[in-house]
């Protein structure tokens, strides 16, 4: 009976061991599988070989991509988009998240910030009126479109707005006394405190701005502005296959999309996210869970 | 000193001046945040005029004639958008109720794992694919599903003929849905696990002194410890009904699936900006927003209430 049990619970844990390593890799493989695409030969890829690894080395499409003027300046757009759009962001973020982090008496104001945020947050505007108000507010083929289109990230302001709830009072009571008005107060005291959750910020902002695909799409009439990601999405053929094509024809058709070359694409988008995913993932937990703050 | 004035002290010019500062300088803080708002979420909204209208660029939103629910009746005859809306809750329903359990399932199992190293790697990496953009992964798995891809590979070593899988319909659904579901499936778990550590040791070793096996002390410790957690974001996930993942379905999908996948927010898109039918786009987009701002509300509300949920 007891021999009985034991052996049910490892088959479990090996079950469980094995259910875990497989959901891992799945979450792996794409990458993998990416990487594999753009670094094997042109024929072994058209031919649907690659699979597991990469077969014949060959850095061609690495060489093409790297003279391609449109994709470098995707590139570029994608990476000025990130540095200038991220500080911006964060500077209103953490300005409009100070004042309403007072009470209603020591910021009459806050109800109504409060209320208009909250509004702006349930009710969407709508694709169509949006896109019109972008065409008349000149943010097409603009640079601070892509940024400014987006709209402020509410969210992320009540997240940083509860986090400075929390700072003790004390500490800001302690400066108003040495005479410090608010512009001291919130750069020398509160800031300080909230490295963690800036940090958590500033890289869910960055990671937006350069996984933004959409606006970029729709703000841009011809490719030398598009976005790195809006510039990816457009590679791909849209697919009107319909069931009858002849296999050869199908066949034909992957040969067109040239596989490797887009998959080397992918990857340079992919290298950023991976590069700072470690910091990512340090901060995105504790940024969830301040989300969830109740008080 | 008298007890009167000590209650309520003279406020001198220079205090005065203060508080009018004090409160300016907060409104200049707010400053850049409504501004932002006001052109860019504000502005955009009063193009919702549109839906009211029979609107043409040349005379602008308020100039175009008045028509009033005229394009809302048309609309709702069209068999596409009935089909439309109802592909859009069948996916949205099923990914909130995937959303919810498993995730559920494998922070359980992530849970009984006992090697610490083992566990880290696999935390590390299940993250992953939430940060990835789903034009990337769109990509990436229509290549793995496509024609000449490593899924018609595999099946062919087991003999079957290669098929086109992103136009069939009863694939198509089920890979848009259980693709978002391995998506966010590590993101998602991880209110799970936070919960998971409140719950005290002391529980299991009880248990465990009273013969429990591990199965059953998951079943009377572990899942009524997380049952508030559930409900809670079960609750939260009620207005998303409507969305069933816009980025996801614009980047897999093609015209040969949208009988099953086609949503609202794609259909917009194709008929209010490629087909450049504005009041038609913008009713259904302002439908769509009406309905989300109610069961946003109503779904904030019933957290608060019963789990004393609050965003702020």
């Amino acid at each position: 009976m007891v021999e009985n049990r034991t052996r049910t619970a490892k088959i479990a844990n090996a079950v469980i061991y094995a259910l875990l390593a497989l959901v891992a890799l799945s979450c792996l493989y794409p990458l993998w599988y990416t990487l594999c695409l753009s670094i094997s030969k042109k024929s072994a890829v058209d031919a649907g070989w690659v699979s597991a690894y990469p077969i014949g080395f060959s850095l061609a499409n690495y060489k093409k991509i790297v003279s391609d003027s449109v994709f470098l300046n995707s590139v570029w757009i994608s990476v000025r988009r990130v540095l200038v759009g991220t500080p911006l962001t964060l500077a209103v973020i953490v300005l409009v998240a100070y004042p309403i982090s007072k009470s209603a008496r020591a910021f009459r104001g806050r109800n109504f910030v409060i209320w208009l945020l909250v509004f702006c947050m349930l009710f969407g505007a709508g694709l169509v009126p949006w896109y019109i108000s972008m065409v008349k507010l000149k943010m097409i083929n603009n640079f601070w479109g892509l940024i400014l289109s987006t709209g402020l990230p509410i969210y992320y302001v009540i997240l940083v707005m509860n986090f400075f709830r929390s700072i003790p009072k004390e500490l800001e009571e302690a400066a108003i006394m040495d005479g410090a008005g608010q512009w001291r107060l919130l750069i020398d005291i509160v800031l300080p405190c909230s490295l963690p959750v800036l940090a958590t910020i500033t890289l869910f902002v960055g990671v937006n701005y350069w996984n933004e695909y959409y606006n970029g799409m729709l703000l841009s009439t011809t490719d030398t502005f598009y976005p790195l990601m809006t510039y990816i999405k457009s590679l791909v053929i849209p697919i009107n296959t319909s069931v009858s094509m002849t296999p050869e024809q199908l066949k034909e058709m992957a040969k067109l999309s040239n596989d490797g070359l887009n998959a080397a694409k992918v990857f340079v988008a992919l290298v950023p996210m991976l590069v700072i995913y470690p910091w990512l993932q340090k901060y995105f937990i504790s940024g969830i869970m301040i989300g969830s703050v109740k008080e | 000193m008298s007890k009167k004035s000590a209650l309520k002290p003279p406020v001198s010019r220079q205090v005065r001046i203060g508080r009018v500062r004090e409160q300016a300088n907060y409104w200049i803080m707010c400053l850049p945040a409504i501004l932002w708002l006001v052109f860019f979420h504000l502005y955009p909204m009063l193009g919702n005029w549109i839906a009211f209208v029979d609107y043409t660029p040349k005379k602008g939103i308020f100039g175009s004639t008045f028509v009033g629910l005229q394009h809302f009746k048309y609309l709702f005859s069209l068999k596409d958008v009935r089909n439309v809306i109802s592909n859009t809750v069948i996916i949205a329903v099923a990914k909130i109720i995937l959303n919810l359990f498993v995730p559920l399932i494998f922070a359980l199992m992530l849970n009984e794992v006992r090697n610490v190293r083992f566990k880290k790697f696999v935390q590390t990496i299940v993250y992953l694919p939430h940060f990835i953009s789903w034009v990337i992964l769109a990509s990436i798995l229509s290549k793995i599903f496509g024609y000449t891809g490593v899924y018609n590979h595999i099946m062919g070593l087991f003999g079957k003929d290669p098929q086109v899988l992103m136009s069939n319909s009863t694939f198509f659904r089920w890979f848009i849905i259980l693709g978002e579901v391995w998506k966010e499936c590590g993101f998602n778990a991880i209110i799970y696990l936070a919960a998971l550590t409140s719950i005290s040791p002391n529980l299991y070793e009880a248990a465990a002194i009273d013969g429990a096996n591990r199965w059953q002390s998951m079943r009377s410790i572990t899942l009524p410890a997380l049952r508030p957690t559930v409900v809670l974001l079960a609750t939260l996930a009620m207005g998303n009904v409507l969305n069933a993942g816009f980025d996801q379905v614009f980047n897999l999908y093609n015209p040969m699936v949208y009988g099953v996948a086609d949503i609202i927010d794609t259909w917009v898109y194709r008929i209010g900006l490629v087909n450049m039918n504005y009041s038609l786009g913008t009713c259904v987009g302002l439908f769509k927003s009406v309905i989300s701002m109610l069961l946003l509300t109503s779904s904030y509300a019933l957290a608060y209430k019963f789990a004393d949920y609050r965003i702020f």
